[in-house]
């Protein structure tokens, strides 16, 4: 329909720099990761800087919604559509802080030799990437189903959380020598916890966009 | 829940034997604006019109069904018509002020009703002017012709001269739709004002103004055989972010129409 031309260009290009954030965010996590393990102050540098184009990406994208509600009026469901781009915006741009944090932590740690062997920090970011892509994926299908999905794994990245809060805590027990560089990983999966957390709130405006019901999850 | 002022039971309307609305049902909440929305050809103004009688007017048009206001049905043999218009007022999509002044305009409507008392007659113009929110526009050349105002001052002393008769419901046609955004402003707003007395049903093309106005939204269509249908009736808020029929979501996103 010829009505709808513009609209639906506006609509798809929100649509496609959404997703050009969140693979930018799901790099951001990659990358902090691996400069962690290698204890990489350079690479870690890197993702600091790389926020600072996700915060433009982010700003793009509003922009782009705040224009298309002001000169398309869009109504029912292509409003809850930009309703939720920006929301996930948001979200996924404070993903990206998070994993800003964990290079900041990382750039303080890096004097010292790793405390242990990363088992559970890079596993909390391997399910938090993959909640991520799998979210990312429900949007673009608007596939409420696929976003519950997305989400119900938060509980396998409190638990692991939750788990290496404790033994960090025997670690910092032992030796307080430890405390410095324990308390830092704490932080560390904190972020990756915090990350997990925002895959559900995105999940939530998912499903929102798709039936119209706000509704909670976990 | 809201109380019902008007309430449409299986109305269905005829012109020349053909159906151009079938068994709608629709519950008009008080002192609330309620738009009806829908394409060209849906039978909104057809629907806005069985609610005073207007059909009446038209000598091909046979009604059937109910319309009840306040509880009677206006279409039993025994209801004064005159009286339904009364409390039933109407205001059309072009401004149709008569060809004499503005005082006149607004004193038409009670004159006809018997009032003669002059003191009275100006207290009633003065009112209605004032709740049409015209009156500081107009208030020192009243005996002016009402057709030098312009077309949203016009209409606004249309609906001045309507609120003359004490009406508990107005009906408007598409009473925006030959006016520039500013005078539709004015007339949205005071549509807003009028509300705290009266009750408002709007037929309307324009769907920001729907989603802008109303409290209540009623949407049309008429399928393939041309019969207009009610589709879907919500609150405003709802239909416009999520409407429940898809032929109401084709519709507001404009996919048809």
């Amino acid at each position: 329909m010829q009505v709808r031309v513009m609209l639906e260009r506006d609509l798809s290009a929100i649509r496609q720099d959404v997703l050009r954030l969140g693979g930018m965010v799901e790099q951001a996590i990659d990358r902090c990761i691996e400069a962690l393990k290698r204890l990489d102050v350079k690479m870690a540098q890197e993702v600091i800087d790389f926020d600072e184009e996700i915060n433009r990406m982010r700003y793009q994208i509003e922009e782009a919604c705040l224009e298309t509600i002001a000169t398309q009026q869009p109504m029912a469901s292509d409003l809850r559509a930009i309703i939720a781009a920006t929301f996930c915006a948001t979200n996924l741009e404070r993903m990206g802080d998070h994993a800003k944090g964990i290079a900041k932590l990382t750039i303080e740690m890096a004097d010292e030799p790793l405390l242990k062997p990363l088992i559970d920090i890079p596993r909390m970011a391997q399910i938090a990437k993959e909640m991520l892509r799998q979210v990312l994926e429900a949007y673009v299908e608007h596939d409420p189903e696929k976003a519950r999905a997305a989400a119900a794994r938060d509980d396998e990245v409190d638990a692991l959380d939750e788990q290496i809060y404790r033994e960090l805590i025997t670690y910092m027990m032992q030796d307080p020598r430890t405390i410095f560089r324990a308390t830092r990983l704490l932080w560390i999966s904190h972020n990756l916890e915090r990350i997990a957390d925002r895959v559900t709130n995105i999940a939530e405006r998912v499903i929102f966009m798709v039936t119209g019901e706000l509704q909670e999850l976990n | 829940m809201e109380e019902i002022i008007l309430e449409a039971q299986n109305l269905t309307v005829y012109y020349d034997g053909r159906p151009a609305i079938e068994e709608v049902n629709l519950r008009i909440p008080r002192r609330r604006i309620t738009a009806i929305i829908g394409p060209s050809g849906c039978g909104k103004s057809t629907l806005l019109r069985c609610f005073n009688r207007m059909n009446d007017l038209i000598p091909s048009a046979r009604v059937e069904g109910k319309v009840l206001f306040e509880g009677v049905n206006i279409y039993t043999p025994d209801v004064d018509v005159v009286e339904v218009r009364r409390r039933i007022g109407m205001v059309f999509q072009k401004p149709n002020p008569f060809p004499k002044s503005i005082y006149e305009n607004v004193a038409f409507g009670p004159r006809i009703h018997g009032v003669r008392d002059r003191r009275k007659l100006d207290e009633i113009v003065e009112r209605c002017l004032r709740a049409a929110a015209l009156w500081d526009e107009v208030k020192d050349k009243l005996h002016q012709n009402a057709l030098t105002l312009s077309g949203g001052q016009q209409q606004r002393l249309c609906i001045a001269r309507a609120l003359a008769t004490e009406p508990e419901v107005l009906l408007m046609d598409e009473p925006a739709s030959s006016l520039d955004p500013i005078a539709t402003m004015k007339i949205e707003d005071l549509m807003r004002e009028l509300t705290r007395e009266y009750t408002i049903v709007i037929v309307t093309h324009n769907m920001q103004q729907a989603a802008r106005v109303s409290d209540y939204t009623v949407f049309m269509l008429a399928g393939e055989e041309r019969v207009g249908r009610l589709i879907e009736f919500g609150p405003t808020q709802q239909i416009f972010t999520r409407p429940r029929d898809r032929r109401t979501e084709d519709y507001i996103t404009g996919r048809f129409g």
